[in-house]
């Protein structure tokens, strides 16, 4: 037992941040999580580039590639905009689609073998991505209300009572403007950092288990749980891509038509 | 007992108290949002029971408030973090 007592896990420093490949010590230092966002980028327009070329070509029954691309883009018009959004928001289903299978495919990073880090474990994409959705559903707001109405309809929600208003509308307008990017992005980003710790403690715990002395008699127990946990991960990445689209959905919807 | 801590050294003391704070604080900032998503998910598990035709819908408004009432516990979570490694 005090063999496992005495386990070094590694400082979290090391978990996360990786040395520059390229350009070291410049602005543009490029690492392994710049490059597996480069990846992302790749994968992601390699799949519907190719997906689009195949449906160019008369392809009636959709395999492969195509099959991914089109049930990818049903569920993001059916489960994600329709429900929230409605008939109107339809034109966003590009954005929107573009949007999950990124996310989706830069969280799912953290389970394949000899990639195992996801990109949003790392504060800058996500808080990148929160900061493009303020700027569009601001911009969305006020191009359908008008600033004065966008802003009136922000911070004064229909059937307040007068007394409390002032209260209300503070609030309201920090959780709109300040909050809401910044839970966006946390949301994300924290949960992909725990998600990706609480893999490296039972990958540690197995690895240092795995001795030949009696202590290897519990070495099954973190091992399977870290097979559970990778599958549990996947599940987390497709959630939390799902949950980022369908608030980016909720946002840009709730900005276009004002609650009555 | 106050002698054992007028002994250690103040760099110490910080780190250890500190460690306790980042403990406390992550355990107490998951009380809350637990409880919550156990309402949210209970009542929505209540609602596509009674209607299951309307299940769909019920997911979608089950996935935002429970990303929503989440919010609170990953913010805990990061305070842990920020106190404990940085």
């Amino acid at each position: 037992m005090i063999n496992l007592l005495a386990l070094d896990f590694p400082p979290i420093g090391h978990l996360v941040e990786w040395e520059g490949l390229l350009f070291k010590g410049t602005a543009f230092e490029v690492n392994k999580v710049v490059i597996l966002m480069w990846a992302g980028v790749l994968i992601v327009g390699g799949l519907f580039w190719a997906a689009g070329r195949k449906a160019k070509t008369g392809n009636l029954v959709p395999v492969g590639v195509q099959h991914i691309a089109e049930s990818g883009i049903e569920f993001v018009r059916k489960d994600i905009i329709l429900q929230t959004m409605g008939k109107e928001g339809l034109g966003w289903a590009p954005f929107l689609t573009t949007m999950f299978f990124f996310i989706f495919v830069t969280n799912l990073f953290e389970v394949i073998p000899g990639i195992q880090f996801p990109v949003n474990a790392r504060m800058a994409l996500p808080i990148f991505l929160a900061v493009v959705v303020w700027f569009i559903y601001n911009i969305v707001g006020i191009k359908h209300q008008g600033v004065g109405g966008y802003l009136k309809s922000v911070v004064m929600p229909p059937g307040v009572p007068k007394g409390i208003l002032p209260l209300v509308a503070l609030i309201e307008f920090i959780s709109t403007f300040v909050v809401r990017p910044f839970s966006l992005a946390v949301r994300l980003f924290a949960n992909m950092l725990a998600g990706h710790l609480l893999l490296v403690t039972f990958a540690v715990l197995s690895a240092a288990l795995f001795t030949k002395t009696l202590l290897a008699v519990i070495l099954p127990l973190p091992f399977i749980m870290l097979i559970l946990l990778t599958g549990f991960e996947i599940l987390v990445a497709g959630l939390q891509a799902f949950i980022f689209t369908i608030l980016t959905a909720v946002y840009i919807g709730g900005a276009m038509h004002p609650e009555h | 007992m106050l002698d054992i801590l007028a002994q250690t050294a103040p760099d110490e003391m910080l780190k250890g108290l500190s460690a306790i704070g980042a403990g406390i604080g992550y355990g107490a900032a998951a009380i809350g949002p637990g409880i919550g998503i156990g309402i949210v998910v209970g009542n929505a598990i209540t609602a596509m029971a009674r209607q299951p035709e309307a299940a769909g819908m019920v997911r979608t408004t089950m996935f935002l408030g429970i990303a929503f009432t989440e919010a609170l516990a990953l913010i805990g979570f990061v305070v842990f973090i920020l106190l404990k490694f940085a």
